[in-house]
């Protein structure tokens, strides 16, 4: 008896809590409603044979407990009772499945007048590729890829001079367009999901997928990858901003195209001293550092890590945070640089300074330094040399205290916690694994000795 | 001349009685003490997967509190953990353990037909378990790519254990189907060949023809597997192009060329899905006979039962691009895929209803095995009907790869299968001890294992809606993520310890029926089948003493009208009306 | 797939056709005396060779998915046809002879003319031998001319397929050293007639095998 009322509770407790649970379906921001209509036909007909068959089992549980004298019913099968049911299943199976082919016909076919973007997936970040004005991909190849061409576009192709590259994980699309995303991997299987679109699909290396949506609501819509791609596959965020088409066209036209990229003139160092004065105030005259006015060392720091923290403080991406108390100060220095040629100049500067070794002030465990840095690794590579491929900066042989302090303001939010700071975004969940002061101070002091 | 049971040459055919210990319980070749050891050595792995999944799940519910857990080892414990789970555990003790013990026992025969090779494939089974087990401590440790292996990450830097670990899993993998091929041929030769007079086809318990198809599944499905890691080695060791395009790996060039992912994950679900089937079908057919000897009423539909078992078995190698509906496979494929597979659908049900009109106007004995039995059909109902969600190809787009795909196959071939192997060990070890066990401490396991594990996994599908990827070391902040999702979490994370940590219950009372249970009734359900009918408990070496059973009737002889019990042997002859109780067995 | 699909469905149509031969419309709720219910199966087989069919199928599972992993591989744009070494036409004439060999030494067995069986097992052994030293013969010539296993999928696929066809007659080799030496122990006749038996039925198989393989690799 028990046992029944146990079953039918459940049963009951089953239906409440889906019924009352405030985890569900993220709101639809696409045209994919027919997705939505075929899981609520699959919900009431399962829903209705997940109450009948339990709470008619349940019912039996009772009935027919045993009882001293009683006796079973002795019927080998009921070929009638068999075939109904047999029946009555097929019947149920038609309603679910017919709404779902048919909307998977839909998927299958890309309208016409679609409009295409490539997304491209790498471990562990998401850039883009518009066709630009004459609304032809230009051919690319894996062999190709490089840190000057990430995207590895042939460079003879008239048809990918216009390309618009987008080398940060946010696209735009315009509302209210069919867009079909053409999706490509560079290393392993990732996945192009956006909850809010309810449509996702694998990236494969040596292949090009795609899937479609029309987006009908703006706002900023989130990517994630749902294909295990290696250690950081949670932190491979990304996202898409739906908008009004005049607002896409406008951000659109101020993107670079890929042959705009390859006309630009490298940073001139010559000029760049001129404005390397004002840093040397805080980061000495050859950018070695002073703790005292914790200015970092950033000679022999990478040129594209130094360009793009420069304008992530231009742009406020970083540096904005109230409790970033240092960050505050560099953002107002960093405004001093005009444009991106004026940043381009300085980090050519920045690179002639000759990289001394800083003085080491952080003490810890190296031995348990190195069981943590095995994580960091993967990005940050095994000398602590840092990958531009993967977008991690070099970290051995940087002043100490300032590892240890970005560590300390990732993991509190103070660092990367901005939208727009998207590689920062994924150091707050690795700086998450360091528990404790310790454990960064151990860390910081393998790195060190590498 | 018709058929020549070898049971007829019975006599011919000498049995050496082990003499010695390490004959009679290490180097043994009595499927008894196999079926033992395989079900101790998946037993014991399975504890291990058990805790790793405890693991992961702290990290889930409790981020970053831990400091042992960090993406590289959270990612070789979901491997791991999934490895085992399927095929350490699952596989090897449905077809390693109970097949070998009781597909002699219930076709009365004496022992498998090669006992040789039968204990071979325990030892190998046992040396590809070691391989696994070693791969934990080799530099960079095991593998991380997740069960499925997917190539490239598999074999790529970027993927914990990239060096030695996913190359001691593929060859752990190899060595294990060696012997589940050497256990799998003798299971299969012995339900053909070693049957007892009178044991036909449709005469077989259900048990033996779920394990017998499981089988059969396991000997066409394996292969697939085999030729993938095969090809996968050669691709990680010398630089073949089986599945590996070119590609750009964290800026290098990987050295690849020109081949294809979908290629393998085609053939990994080629024998993937199979697989589900090969732990599924051995506990149907389990379930079955439990629920029939509890209800003391013939199972319902055994015929159906029987050509449901095989349509199942038939049409689970044609849907298995159901896993590949989101993976860029042609897209076209996903129209025949998902009729297959909601098609399939149509056999399982049937067999769910003839389950629970075997419980109409039963008379249900509600004792341990039974708890588990009903149970077993409670969350099987829950995890197929979740299936026909992500079976419909539309509907796998927004749930595939979120927690919604892994409570549906946690709770159809986690809880589902493991609520039938506590049902079974319950419901056979008088049998296989001669001991009773402890039945409120049994009562006890079960409720905690089942309130626990629905606790567990009902909420876990309301993840996966909400949009909670699966394989996630950390959500972090994500808009559309309501906050509550982490406190729901931290609820499926304290029920899955608390699950965890209950299952202490069944080894204690393990040890206290070995110590302390009173000895068991031969026959103490009442059951019909041969193996309760042998002539000691626990059958000896040759289970049946001089002579071989023979079989006159189907193994669901319970209350049949005008016989005063209300179950009848198999090896009761057909024109003789049993008086009393004591029948059974061979004299 | 599709290889591996049609080659599954053959072998499960087989048993299932098998399985409507049994007593699918027995009701087995009726029960039977046992002679009666006995004479329905039809099935008089031995125990090694219902293993050894199985086991069959199961290779034959094996050799169809990797055929089937050729075709869909060859699809993709970098197949370079592979340009076959001459000698695989003089192995595959050995390990036909070997065949027929094996199919003389099973018919002298059977009929009972034990005298001849032994150098018809050795007759057998050595041009099995001689198709495996051939075959590596072929590997080094590939090498050899630079076509190595890397080289193109072609080439992996030609040394995979070779390899684990190797492999499995290694395999047989052990069962026919073992009769080879039972032979000459001149003990246990019926066990090593009985052996060859099985074998011949297994080098067909795997000569079958290799007929298709060349005959793929030939064709593409």
């Amino acid at each position: 008896m028990p046992f029944a009322v146990v079953l039918i509770l459940l049963v009951v407790g089953s239906l409440v809590f889906h019924v009352f649970s405030p985890w569900t379906f993220t709101p639809l921001a696409s045209n994919w409603g027919m997705i939505d209509f075929t899981i609520d036909i699959t919900f009431w007909v399962t829903g209705a044979v997940f109450v009948a068959v339990n709470l008619f089992m349940a019912y039996c549980v009772i009935k027919f407990r045993y009882k001293k004298g009683a006796r079973a019913t002795y019927e080998p099968e009921n070929k009638k009772l068999e075939t109904w049911l047999t029946w009555l299943t097929a019947v149920g199976v038609a309603a679910m499945l017919t709404p779902g082919l048919f909307v998977w016909a839909q998927f299958v076919d890309v309208p016409e007048d679609a409009h295409e973007v490539e997304a491209v997936g790498q471990q562990w970040h998401w850039s883009y590729r518009y066709p630009g004005d004459d609304g032809k991909f230009g051919e690319v190849d894996a062999e190709r890829i490089s840190a000057d061409n990430p995207f590895g576009m042939d460079p003879d192709d008239p048809n990918g001079q216009d390309d618009v590259l987008v080398m940060h994980p946010e696209a735009r699309v315009p509302v209210n367009q069919p867009v079909k995303f053409l999706l490509r991997s560079k290393d392993v299987l990732h996945d192009f999901a956006i909850a809010q679109f309810r449509v996702k699909m694998d990236l494969v290396p040596g292949m090009q997928t795609y899937l479609w949506l029309t987006p009908t609501e703006t706002g900023r819509f989130e990517v994630l990858c749902e294909e295990l791609c290696g250690i950081a596959h949670h932190t491979m965020r990304g996202a898409v901003v739906v908008e009004e088409p005049e607002d896409f066209n406008a951000w659109l036209a101020q993107q670079p195209t890929y042959s705009e990229i390859n006309a630009r003139v490298a940073g001139n160092a010559a000029m760049g001293a001129a404005q390397y004065a004002v840093c040397a105030a805080c980061h000495g005259p050859q950018g070695e550092g002073l703790q005292a006015l914790n200015a970092p060392k950033i000679a022999g720091q990478s040129a594209w890590y130094l360009k793009r923290q420069l304008q992530n403080y231009k742009s406020g991406a970083r540096g904005a945070h109230p409790d970033d108390t240092f960050g505050k100060q560099m953002a107002p220095m960093a405004a001093m640089l005009v444009d991106d040629a004026a940043i381009d100049n300085v980090v050519a500067y920045i690179q002639t300074l000759p990289d001394n070794p800083p003085q080491v002030t952080v003490d810890g465990n190296v031995a348990n330094g190195e069981k943590l840095y095995r994580v960091c690794s993967y990005c940050h590579g095994a000398e602590g040399q840092g990958i531009q491929a993967m977008n991690a900066p070099r970290a051995a042989g940087m002043t100490d205290w300032y590892v240890a302090r970005q560590l300390q303001n990732f993991k509190d939010g103070i660092r990367g916690a901005h939208p727009t700071d998207f590689y920062g975004f994924q150091m707050m969940f690795m700086a998450n694994v360091l528990h404790d002061q310790q454990a960064i101070d151990d860390l910081v002091a393998y790195i060190n000795t590498l | 001349m018709g058929y020549v049971a070898i049971a007829d040459r019975d006599h011919e055919i000498e049995h050496h009685d082990p003499q010695t210990f390490i004959t009679k319980y290490v180097w043994s070749q009595d499927h008894k003490v196999i079926a033992i050891q395989y079900a101790g050595t998946a037993i014991f792995v399975g504890v291990i997967a058990l805790i790793l999944s405890a693991m992961m799940r702290l990290q889930l519910g409790f981020p970053d509190q831990f400091s042992f857990i960090n993406p590289e080892n959270y990612y070789q414990f979901i491997t791991m953990h999934g490895m085992i789970m399927v095929i350490y555990l699952l596989t090897a003790l449905f077809l390693g353990g109970f097949g070998n013990y009781l597909i002699p026992l219930m076709c009365g025969s004496r022992d498998m037909v090669f006992p040789y090779m039968n204990m071979l494939s325990y030892w190998v089974y046992l040396l590809s378990v070691i391989i696994l087990l070693i791969s934990f401590f080799v530099p960079g440790g095991s593998t991380g790519a997740g069960w499925t292996l997917y190539p490239p990450q598999a074999i790529m830097p970027g993927t914990p254990g990239v060096d030695w670990g996913i190359i001691l899993m593929l060859a752990s993998l190899a060595v294990f189907i060696v012997a589940f091929t050497m256990g799998g041929l003798n299971y299969v030769t012995t339900v053909l060949q070693a049957r007892c007079r009178g044991m036909t086809l449709m005469r077989m318990p259900l048990s033996v023809w779920g394990i017998f198809m499981a089988t059969i599944l396991g000997l066409l499905a394996f292969p697939a597997l085999l030729v993938s890691a095969i090809m996968m080695l050669l691709d990680k060791t010398i630089m073949t192009s089986f599945f590996m395009p070119a590609i750009s790996s964290m800026g290098v060039d990987s050295g690849h060329t020109g081949g294809s992912p979908i290629l393998f994950q085609h053939l990994f679900w080629f024998f993937g899905h199979p697989e589900v089937y090969i732990v599924a079908l051995p506990a149907f057919g389990i379930v079955s006979d439990l629920l029939s000897t509890h209800a003391r009423k013939n199972i319902f539909g055994y015929r159906m039962m029987v050509w449901a078992l095989i349509a199942i078995g038939g049409l689970s190698f044609i849907v298995w691009a159901h896993h590949m509906y989101v993976s860029g496979m042609n897209p076209y494929f996903g129209f025949f895929f998902a009729t297959t597979t909601l098609i399939i659908a149509v056999p399982t049900a049937i067999k769910v209803y003839n389950w629970v009109l075997t419980l109409w106007e039963g008379n249900i004995h509600l004792r341990v095995p039974m708890l588990f039995a009903i149970a077993f059909i409670f969350t099987f109902i829950h995890g197929g009907l979740t299936g026909l969600f992500l079976g419909n190809v539309t509907i796998d787009l927004p749930l595939s790869d979120t927690y919604f795909v892994v409570a549906h196959f946690h709770m159809v071939m986690g809880v589902s299968p493991i609520l039938v192997v506590f049902g079974a060990i319950y419901h056979w070890w008088p049998k296989i001890t001669g001991k009773m066990y402890n039945e409120t401490l049994g009562k006890w396991h079960f409720w905690m294992t089942f309130l626990g594990t629905y606790s567990i996994y009902l909420p876990m599908h309301y993840l996966g809606f909400a949009g909670v990827p699966r394989r996630y070391f950390a959500m972090g902040n994500t808009e559309f993520m309501p906050e509550s999702a982490q406190d729901l979490n931290a609820w499926i994370t304290m029920s899955a310890l608390f699950v965890a940590a209950t299952q202490v219950l069944f080894f204690i009372n393990v040890i206290w029926s070995l110590t302390r249970g009173p000895k068991a009734d031969p026959n103490p359900w009442d059951a019909t089948t041969l193996e309760w009918q042998t002539p000691d408990t626990p059958p000896k070496h040759g289970n049946w003493g001089h002579d071989l059973p023979e079989c006159h009737r189907w193994a669901y002889d319970y209350s049949v009208p005008g016989y005063e019990d209300d179950f009848i042997p198999q090896n009761v002859a057909a024109d003789v009306a049993p008086a009393g109780r004591d029948h059974g067995g061979a004299h | 797939m599709e290889i591996g699909l049609i080659v599954l469905a053959i072998m499960l149509a087989t048993l299932l056709g098998w399985l409507l031969r049994q007593s699918f419309n027995a009701q087995p709720w009726i029960a039977e005396p046992v002679e009666e219910s006995a004479s329905q199966a039809p099935f008089n087989a031995r125990p090694k060779l219902v293993a050894l069919t199985a086991f069959l199928a199961v290779a034959t599972s094996f050799f169809a998915l990797i055929l089937s992993a050729y075709s869909l591989r060859m699809e993709l744009g970098d197949w370079i046809p592979l340009t076959e070494p001459q000698l695989l036409w003089f192995n595959t004439a050995v390990l036909v002879l070997a065949s027929v060999a094996f199919q003389w030494t099973r018919n002298v067995a059977v009929s009972g003319r034990a005298s001849q069986i032994k150098p018809g097992l050795l007759l057998t052994g050595v041009l099995t031998s001689a198709f495996l030293v051939g075959q590596l013969i072929a590997w080094q010539q590939l090498n050899a001319s630079g076509q190595y296993i890397t080289s193109n999928p072609s080439n992996a696929f030609f040394f995979l397929l070779t390899g684990v066809h190797g492999l499995h007659i290694l395999g047989g080799m052990y069962v026919w050293a073992r009769a080879t030496v039972r032979a000459f122990g001149g003990r246990d006749a019926a066990a090593v007639s009985h052996s060859v038996e099985l074998c011949t039925i297994y080098w067909h198989f795997l000569l079958l095998v290799w007929l298709i393989i060349f005959g793929l690799i030939l064709s593409t």
